[in-house]
């Protein structure tokens, strides 16, 4: 056994175990690490986004193209146009936009105003909800149709026989979810036959869940024989 | 022990079988063989069909709540392209991980530069650190990856590295390596960008997640996958190497075997109490 | 102003969003590649302000003298720390040996990868005590679960050595997972994607207001 001697383990080694205790029952210990990592986080998560987006991406180019000069070095920006003439990846002035509706969000925190957020809002569900429409549509629906399109007879018995007995369980479990007729007669089959299937692939779920739960106690118990107790 | 006693059985004697069956293979491993599965080879054949000295592109997206089961597969993925001497663009979606992702890059450019390998940070790789945006940062680099990133992880201007002076957009790369564990991850590269810019991908995921992708790889959409840490170990394996994740096996082994037993020992609980009642 | 506005703009930028990935001319490509910069601008301090909003809520529990008032204080004080610690330490401010990457090293990472293996000893107790096979479709779900969870790891190749390799836990599990598992999983996919772009369009057509929230 060789011990650490980094004070750095032991704190980490110490707050793992507070944790842990937990298991045993919630205690004083549990919750002082809790509320500690819940704090660390949404410190680190402001000053994360500070430093790696709203400097490079809004301030330091608003700082160019107003100043001419750059934020890091004060060196001299070579610069064609004004700060208003942006071009593709350089957006100059047009910026104070998003400053705006950034700044904006925070008037959720003061109930008689919170309706400004709104417009902020609006920008990021109009964003999101355009890339996730076409997103899903050609990655999930399109290529998967297509990915689906594949030749019933293989020229070998058993891959043949796997790729019946997928399209079966594809069109199935497609047609159980098809809400709008009854599921009686035809369609009462089809989708009984796609329930076998959703609960296989659900029992597959559960059994990749179970490993990657498992994984992250491995994890721990690694750190703390290896790095703080030295054991091998 | 009788039924009854059983069925009220304390939940944390089974913490403590758990905690007892994963630690006692980490101190005496059992050495239990480990083969390797169609998409692992997938995944090591697709990054080994890269031509050497290309540039590929390696989205890290998870934090360090992921920790066992990603960073064992990025340090071989990463290893395996330089060993190829391809030059690699790391980036983080995830907001807790791009410390993690830097320390990992940096620590397995360390083992080769002990090793005799020459890898200069800004000539080989380049790790252009933590984006906010999900989607649109995906978007966003189709257009330029030095637009969404002015700036690389250790704020050092992005075209000031060498590296980036080749790296206009995705027609740069010849490959997508990407390690997620969760969103944004592998879906949403698959659904924004391989779908929208070719970009061919493989994925290495959480165990959680991998059977989610699947239908990619079948469809062709994926490469190539590693799901979990046995997708990790089986990595390992074909790398030759015996990392973290091959060291887990035994654990895992053990752990889930037990996990079987409790599911089945319920359930056998659960109808003896039933046949007793009738 | 109040609803009108943010429904109209939602509209308009989603539906450029749409026609980016159609259209590649400028007109619509770099607008929308602006959108794209303003969103990643607008998402940043978006926790920026979640951070901001966790200060005002525990600030709130402690000025009340909640129970647990004293953990809130913790909470507050290391938040506060952390970002004095960040902003102090500078643009290099994840480079190795700095203030702030001892409290991602050593509080942060542990302290996060601890919380999510708990989960590992939860799963085990509700395998034992809320695991019932109760029906034929249970039944198959728990037969799916236990090959899968043997198959995957080598102890079910080590259980079943004495088969033909072909007919192994793994060789098993592996037709699972690429046959009847990939099927319905396509399946849930594609039924996902049509509902997400059902679900796009309605809140692009301002048919879905939910995002604005209540009041006027």
């Amino acid at each position: 056994m060789n011990i650490s001697h980094d004070l750095g383990v032991w704190i980490a080694a110490l707050m793992t175990l507070f944790i842990l205790s937990f298991l045993y029952k919630d205690n004083p210990l549990y919750k002082l690490a809790e509320h500690l990592f819940v704090g660390i986080s949404a410190g680190y998560y402001i000053v994360l986004n500070f430093w790696t987006v709203v400097m490079p991406n809004l301030v330091d180019p608003l700082v160019r193209s107003f100043t001419g000069r750059d934020p890091v070095t004060h060196a001299v920006v070579q610069q064609v146009g004004g700060p208003f003439q942006g071009t593709i990846g350089d957006y100059r002035g047009w910026l104070l936009i998003p400053a705006l509706l950034g700044a904006l969000l925070f008037t959720r925190m003061i109930s008689k105003i919170e309706w400004v957020s709104r417009w902020s809002l609006a920008m990021i569900i109009g964003v999101y909800a355009g890339l996730k429409t076409t997103g899903f549509a050609q990655g999930d629906l399109v290529a998967q149709a297509q990915g689906s399109l594949r030749p019933l007879w293989t020229g070998e018995l058993w891959s043949s026989v796997n790729a019946i007995v997928f399209t079966i369980g594809l069109v199935t479990s497609l047609l159980y979810f098809f809400y709008s007729r009854e599921h009686k007669g035809a369609l009462g089959v089809a989708a009984r036959t796609g329930i076998v299937f959703l609960m296989v692939s659900f029992g597959a779920g559960y059994g990749y869940t179970v490993m990657s739960r498992l994984s992250l106690l491995i994890g721990r118990f690694q750190f703390l024989i290896e790095d703080w107790l030295g054991i091998r | 022990m009788n039924l009854a006693a059983l069925e009220k059985l304390d939940r944390r004697w089974l913490f403590l079988i758990v905690g007892l069956l994963v630690l006692g293979p980490l101190l005496k491993p059992l050495g239990l063989p480990l083969g390797t599965s169609k998409p692992v080879k997938m995944f090591h054949d697709a990054v080994a069909g890269i031509p050497d000295g290309a540039i590929v592109l390696m989205s890290c997206d998870y934090d360090p709540g992921a920790k066992p089961e990603v960073v064992p597969m990025t340090r071989t993925a990463f290893r395996q392209l330089m060993e190829k001497r391809c030059r690699v663009v790391i980036t983080c979606l995830w907001p807790g991980g791009s410390s993690l992702v830097d320390q990992t890059i940096e620590s397995v450019a360390n083992e080769m530069r002990a090793e005799g390998h020459d890898l200069v940070y800004g000539r080989d790789y380049v790790d252009l650190g933590y984006k906010a945006g999900y989607e649109a940062v995906m978007v966003l680099m189709g257009k330029g990856i030095a637009n969404a990133f002015p700036q690389d992880q250790r704020a050092n201007s992005t075209a000031s590295l060498p590296l980036m002076r080749n790296v206009r957009d995705y027609s740069s790369f010849a490959m997508l390596v990407n390690i997620s564990s969760g969103y944004p991850g592998t879906k949403e590269w698959v659904q924004q960008v391989n779908s929208r810019f070719h970009l061919p991908m493989v994925s290495g995921c959480t165990a959680v997640s991998a059977p989610e992708y699947y239908p990619y790889l079948q469809s062709g959409q994926l490469k190539g996958l590693l799901g979990g840490m046995a997708g990790a170990a089986e990595y390992e394996k074909l790398r030759g190497e015996k990392g973290a994740a091959t060291k887990g096996m035994d654990a895992q082994s053990l752990a889930h075997a037990f996990i079987a037993l409790c599911i089945i020992a319920g359930n056998v609980l659960q109808w003896r109490k039933r046949g007793a009642r009738s | 102003m109040k609803r009108e506005l943010p429904l109209l703009m939602t509209a308009v930028i989603g539906i450029f969003m749409i026609l980016s990935f159609f259209v590649p001319h400028h007109l619509v490509g770099v607008p929308a590649d602006y959108l794209q910069q303003c969103a990643v601008i607008v998402v940043a301090f978006g926790y920026v302000l979640g951070g901001a909003n966790a200060l005002r809520v525990n600030l709130e529990g402690i000025a009340r003298r909640q129970p647990d008032w004293p953990y809130k204080l913790v909470l507050v004080v290391s938040l506060i720390a952390t970002v004095v610690i960040g902003l102090a330490d500078g643009r290099r401010w994840q480079e190795p040996g700095t203030a702030s990457m001892f409290l991602y090293d050593r509080l942060y990472s542990p302290m996060q990868g601890t919380m999510f293996s708990l989960l590992a000893f939860f799963i085990a107790s509700a395998a034992f005590r809320a695991f019932r096979i109760r029906t034929v479709e249970a039944g198959l779900l728990a037969a799916a679960a236990l090959i899968v969870m043997l198959g995957r790891v080598p102890v079910g190749d080590a259980l079943t050595s004495w088969l033909p390799e072909s007919i192994r836990m793994s060789a098993f599990q592996e037709w699972i997972m690429n046959i009847p598992q990939n099927a319905a999983k396509r399946a849930i996919l594609m039924g996902a994607a049509m509902g997400v772009m059902a679900t796009g369009l309605r809140v692009i057509l301002g048919i879905e207001r939910s995002y604005l929230g209540g009041g006027d």
